[in-house]
């Protein structure tokens, strides 16, 4: 195994790759990932999207953020060669949802929001609420993981150079 | 952000490792002998230590349980004192005056404004509490999955730190390269392949 911070670096980009993979799916046809996430009900990019730009002598970011904010900036970006670095997701399961980021160097998960739980009245209520939280940051936990296991089987395939990537590089152009 | 929180982040690690007998017990003895203590009336700017969930203030492991479920749940907590940089200017120079009357000399050298400062310091932590910042963990040990609940990096590390040093087991922090590197799905050709991967141009 690669020393931890040198395949920190090396391999970040499989994250960037991930993140712009799971937009494309979101955004184009979901149904693949439905069918391999059991109880999922939807999957789409929620209110905020960082990509990052390398240019000749610098890194240009771009953050677009908010419910009505249009992703055309987002695309161009990618058209100028650009990389998601930051997703924002809504996960609906049955009729409830959750809300989180992800981070694509780290896969990190931020701003979890999980639906809301039984209110704690007293202490022996705690080890309840623990449970429940527990049960409900696993399933996102979960998904994030299936998600990424599907996209690195589906990445050291022929299929991501033969059909993934050129269905990618359409929709970047649509 | 604690587990109850309405919002929270999450760092995944894999454990890697094994206690070999009297799991309970030998874990909340890690916790017990690598528990936080007071720092508030010593000269000392920063400690980290674990501390139960439940009453993260006064940690007891020796009364508390941290087993709820399939889990461990307990903290880190880490106490630093934040000395407002202009105190320390103004108490550094106030020294350094003094200093200078007191010798009769004009300038001091670099190790006397060093050992100024550093007294400065240790004096005002005397006298600054530490504020604490907890962060709840959650580990699975059947699963060897642990999570952290904060993305922070300097908190990352000593987690990363005190975990080894109090059950002797590693903790491998979980990001693309390490998360296919423990998919056990994978076959050798998988990891070769893996191994030379490079990054897609998504343009032409």
């Amino acid at each position: 195994m690669l020393d931890v911070s040198v395949a920190y670096d090396r391999y970040k980009f499989l994250g960037h790759e991930f993140l712009t993979w799971l937009w494309f799916i979101m955004d184009v046809d979901q149904t693949g990932i439905v069918k391999t996430n059991k109880d999922m009900v939807s999957l789409e990019m929620d209110n905020r999207i960082v990509l990052e730009n390398s240019l000749d002598d610098r890194v240009e970011n771009i953050r677009i953020k908010g419910d009505d904010a249009g992703l055309e900036e987002a695309k161009i970006s990618l058209q100028k060669g650009g990389v998601v670095t930051e997703l924002n997701f809504s996960f609906k399961s049955g009729d409830y949802e959750w809300k989180f980021n992800i981070k694509g160097e780290s896969l990190n998960i931020s701003s979890l929001k999980s639906p809301e739980t039984g209110k704690i009245e007293k202490n022996d209520d705690v080890e309840g609420a623990v449970l429940e939280k527990i049960y409900l940051y696993a399933k996102v936990v979960s998904l994030v993981e299936n998600l990424y296991n599907q996209f690195i089987y589906l990445r050291i395939s022929n299929k991501w150079d033969d059909d993934i990537v050129p269905r990618i590089k359409k929709w970047i152009k649509s | 952000m604690g587990l109850l929180s309405s919002s929270v982040s999450i760092t995944r690690y894999k454990v890697d490792g094994e206690i070999q007998d009297h799991l309970i017990e030998t874990i909340m003895e890690g916790l017990n002998k690598n528990s936080i203590t007071e720092i508030d009336n010593e000269p000392i700017e920063k400690t980290a230590g674990w501390a139960s969930f439940d009453n993260p203030y006064l940690p007891d492991f020796e009364t508390s349980s941290c087993v709820i479920g399939d889990h461990f749940v307990f903290s880190l907590r880490i106490d630093k004192k934040n000395i407002p940089a202009k105190i320390i200017k103004k108490y550094y120079t106030l020294e350094m005056a003094k200093k200078l009357t007191e010798s009769g000399r004009e300038h001091l050298s670099r190790n006397e404004k060093k050992e100024i400062k550093e007294h400065v310091i240790n004096v005002l932590s005397l006298r600054i509490p530490a504020t604490p910042n907890i962060y709840d963990i959650i580990w699975n040990y059947e699963e060897s999955s642990l999570w952290f609940l904060s993305n922070q990096k300097a908190a990352n590390e000593e987690l990363e730190t005190l975990f080894s040093k109090s059950f002797r087991l590693k903790l491998f922090r979980l990001f693309p390269y390490t998360m296919a590197e423990f998919n056990t799905g994978l076959t050798d050709k998988d990891r070769d392949i893996l191994s030379t991967i490079s990054p897609t141009k998504f343009m032409d």
